[in-house]
């Protein structure tokens, strides 16, 4: 054996192939085969293997050292997605929630979390069923609202949760230096709106408390949904002294909130994990099966999210159309809802627009075919093709809002649509119209849906019609701006009554973003607003209905359903339209 | 010497300044800002918002009042996680992705001057072929294929051998920074071992090799004396700008590992038009992208004594 150390004279070693002569060259490069590059033997090659060796030492100790030093950092995830033992069940999130203080959450993720660790005066229960929940009964008058606080509901340090703790939640969401973007949903309470905008102080809001049992609700208006909203995390309590002492810090980390709800937040590092477990002071805690909800992960990616339930880490995974595939080489079981929201093309009604008139709007309704894109296009299963404003899962007078009044139905007519364009190229002064601008997205379902719709405007009806992709915050805003003709857009519920959709389209609405605006449809917003009768009220919803296909205020595009997979030992997992979703608070472990 | 250390370090504090200044137009001049919402708001709660974070103000004032904070040290807090101040998420978040960086740029710089020399050693061979087929594709692969590979790779042998061998995702161990520190560092390596290679080749001819040479001394000496230091030159000129690019490009790796790093921050940020984490993260990064080009220059004169600064 050579010596590593190579004490042996150097020997070249020219290669047979190569055959190079031995002259200096003055240049660098190219090196001449058979001189310099031999130079190396076998021996540094050795040399230089060891050295790699220590290198890759190094780089262990390095990160030893660098765990070591990030060991707060992370999520501390070495479970199993169940831990029948523990009661612990490990999930992911999509992102951090970005806002844990009741009076100012507004997306899903916060809810999500608030809806574990808080409860309201009523709450949904498994059977999407209003049920009481900090408020043992009520009265909901046209004038005013009741509730009687059960005795044993208490905050996770122990003390009573009082109506003053409601009534200090719900002031504070409307305090205008708050500018809560929920505060709207308040606004049923006598005074809310003017205290809100700052005409009234907040002591003239209708929220009284007589005593600490008892909380006593002056309504603006009579509310037939009012205690559908009491779920709704803006009228979750808050206990005034504890936020008072965070110092404006309230909901930002684990210590600064305080809980009354089934679980308590025991472990938050930004960005990584959040760990739930069980809240011991919870007054219904023995409903509560599980013993902690760990969220583990925090990545919106939707890949990652299904390796790791591949992996076994996680106990829940959403699908997407791409990931769909590989579930079901698999043989997951898989499981779908409707989760609530409705998606459709807004049109801009401002006047300046083509899409003002109605001939227009009628023929492009006539070759919209929602079903082709839902079961051609988007391929996605859960989806339902889209048809009205309202979605089929909304309750009615007794049944289903959808079943008692069926929505219009949709007809495809290629024929008539080319008339009614005439019609609109007529009375717009235009031989051709110029492109429609078509606001989406961007991302690939948007960007798929999009182009369907350009192809089946041009081929239909030889309209020309330009994608605008935009980030999300950009498309709001030029959505709120009137720049473009049609969009992309959704609209998902906030509390369980066709009403949540029904005033979308009120001229009134900041959130009729197309100005649309009807005096007809505002007058059945508002009886469905102020009547306390169910079937006025449906029969309101059935006018603005048939107004929004009739008008062509927006085309219906889809339902969105959600595909997911789920552990098999996880049961009583609850998903919903509206409300906490997904709901823990009923799941159990099974073997 | 101290001079030029100065004087370089006024040059990055007006480099910082420019990045600032622009980051604050750019962000400024596209539509929508960070009060645009899913849920339109009347027209009180708006104004009660932008008064609350300053919005209202003239342009001008808004930029005046940001640059004295930022001398300050204060970026403000988040609009889109209202209760954090951009100073804690980087504070919280930045040693992750510094530590991610690290580990894929340890991984890189020894990875690409091995490799590097064992191509030029092997020069032409079987070795240098393979290696640099794998260099080339190192390059070429952007990171989210890697990324997205690498991890479906942990799950399948994880499958394999019916246990946890290495975390799919996650953070909080050694185990958990392995893959998406070489994944991370992946590219970087690809490029630095083809640069340590043609600076090898270089060398390998030179004059005072072939005196080495001639001298008798022993190929492991020659090596690693006279051609590994000369030949590292140009690796650690371009180390410096490669240590902020891997500290900053991890958002994708950061995504798919769920790995709490700044750099999801820094993109996400752009995404909501969340101002102040825009800004903040930017204004960190570039200062921290001319700080490593700074410490690169000096360090420059302590490994070649022939060059030497004024």
């Amino acid at each position: 054996m050579i010596s590593r150390l190579g004490h042996t004279p150097h020997a070249p070693r020219p290669r047979a192939a190569a055959g190079g002569t031995n002259t200096a060259q003055p240049k660098p490069q190219p090196v001449p085969p058979g001189t310099g590059a031999d130079i190396f033997n076998k021996t540094a090659g050795r040399d230089l293997l060891l050295l790699g060796l220590a290198a890759i030492a190094g780089f262990v100790v390095l990160m030893a050292v660098l765990a070591w030093a990030s060991e707060a950092t992370g999520g501390g995830a070495a479970e199993d997605a169940l831990d029948p033992a523990t009661g612990t069940i490990t999930v992911a999130l999509s992102t951090e929630p970005p806002q844990l203080d009741s009076t100012r959450a507004t997306d899903m993720v916060s809810g999500q979390v608030l809806g574990h660790t808080m409860e309201g005066l009523l709450r949904y229960d498994q059977f999407n069923r209003i049920v009481p929940g900090v408020a043992e009964r009520w009265e909901i008058g046209p004038e005013r609202a009741v509730f009687h606080l059960r005795p044993d509901a208490r905050w996770s340090d122990g003390t009573p949760v009082t109506a003053h703790d409601f009534a200090f939640a719900w002031r504070t969401a409307l305090a205008p230096a708050t500018a809560s973007e929920y505060a709207f949903i308040l606004y049923s309470i006598k005074n809310a709106q003017a205290a809100n905008i700052g005409d009234v102080p907040l002591d003239a809001v209708g929220i009284q408390t007589p005593d600490d049992r008892t909380l006593v609700i002056e309504l603006e208006r009579p509310t037939a949904y009012f205690d559908k909203l009491m779920a709704f995390p803006t009228f979750f309590p808050i206990k005034q002294a504890f936020y008072e002492g965070t110092e404006g810090r309230y909901g930002a980390d684990a210590v600064e909130l305080l809980y009354n709800g089934p679980f308590v937040i025991t472990r938050w590092v930004h960005g990584a994990s959040l760990r739930m477990e069980r809240n011991p002071h919870y007054w219904d805690h023995d409903r509560i099966r599980i013993n902690a909800i760990d969220h583990a992960y925090i990545t919106s990616d939707i890949n990652a999210v299904i390796n790791l339930y591949k992996d076994g880490k996680i106990a829940m995974a959403g699908l997407s159309a791409e990931t769909l595939e590989d579930a079901l080489d698999r043989r997951w079981n898989l499981h779908r809802f409707i989760d609530g929201s409705v998606f459709y093309i807004g049109l801009n009604h401002r006047p300046e627009r083509p899409t003002s008139n109605l001939n227009l709007r009628k023929a492009m309704q006539l070759v919209t075919d929602s079903a082709e894109l839902v079961y051609k296009v988007i391929k996605l299963p859960g989806n339902l093709p889209g048809e009205s404003l309202f979605p089929v899962w909304l309750k009615g007078v007794s049944g289903y809002f959808r079943q008692e009044y069926p929505a219009p139905r949709p007809v495809l007519d290629t024929h008539r649509a080319l008339e009614h364009l005439a019609r609109a190229k007529e009375e717009l002064g235009y031989d051709e119209l110029p492109p429609l601008i078509f606001l989406t997205g961007d991302n690939p379902a948007s960007n798929k849906q999009s182009e369907y719709f350009q192809e089946v405007y041009k081929s239909r009806l030889g309209l020309e019609v330009k994608i605008d992709r935009q980030i999300f915050k950009q498309r709001l805003a030029k959505m709120t701006a009137g720049d473009y003709d049609l969009v992309l857009a959704g609209w998902g519920p906030d509390y369980a009554d066709p009403l949540t959709f029904g005033d979308l389209f009120a001229s009134w609405n900041q959130n009729n973003r197309g100005r649309y605006a009807n005096p007809v449809l505002d007058e059945w917003v508002a009886v469905a607003q102020g009547s306390l009768d169910p079937v006025e009220r449906m029969e309101a919803f059935d006018q603005i209905q048939k107004i929004i296909h009739e008008d062509v205020v927006i085309l219906p595009n889809y339902e969105r359903g959600s595909v997911y997979v789920r552990d098999p030992r996880l049961k009583g997992v609850v998903r919903r339209a509206v409300g906490t979703d997904p709901d823990f608070t009923n799941a159990w472990i099974d073997g | 010497m101290l001079r030029y250390t100065l004087k370089r370090l006024i040059q990055g504090v007006v480099t910082v300044w420019f990045i600032a200044t622009a980051t604050f137009l750019a962000m400024h001049s596209i539509p929508g800002d960070p009060l645009t919402s899913d849920k339109a708001v009347s027209e009180e709660i708006r104004k009660n918002l932008e008064a609350k974070y300053g919005l209202d103000k003239p342009l001008l004032e808004q930029y005046g009042i940001y640059l004295t904070n930022m001398l300050r040290g204060d970026f403000g807090i988040s609009f889109s996680q209202e209760n954090r101040s951009v100073n804690d998420i980087i504070r919280e978040h930045f040693p992750v992705s510094a530590t991610l960086g690290i580990l894929a740029i340890a991984f890189a710089g020894l990875g690409g001057i091995l490799f590097g020399a064992l191509t030029a050693l092997y020069r032409n061979r079987l070795p240098d072929i393979v290696i640099m087929f794998l260099v080339i594709l190192g390059i070429s692969v952007p990171s989210f294929v890697f990324a997205a590979l690498g991890q479906l790779a942990l799950v399948n042998l994880n499958d394999l051998f019916g246990t946890s061998v290495l975390p799919v995702a996650g953070w909080g161990g050694v185990a958990h920074m392995i893959a998406p520190s070489l994944v991370l560092g992946l590219g970087t390596m690809a490029f630095l071992t083809r640069l340590m290679r043609s600076s090898m080749l270089e060398i390998v001819n030179s004059d005072y090799v072939r005196t080495a040479n001639s001298k008798g001394l022993p190929p492991t000496r020659i090596f690693l004396k006279h051609q590994l230091r000369n030949a590292i030159l140009p690796v650690i000129t371009v180390l410096g700008p490669s240590i902020a690019a891997i500290t900053t490009g991890g958002f994708v790796v950061e995504l798919v590992f769920a790995i709490p790093g700044l750099g999801r921050y820094f993109v996400e940020a752009v995404q909501q038009s969340d101002y102040t984490v825009i800004m903040g993260t930017t204004v960190f990064y570039g200062a921290f992208l001319v700080f490593m080009v700074i410490v690169v220059d000096l360090l420059y004169g302590l490994v070649d004594p022939r060059v030497r600064l004024e």
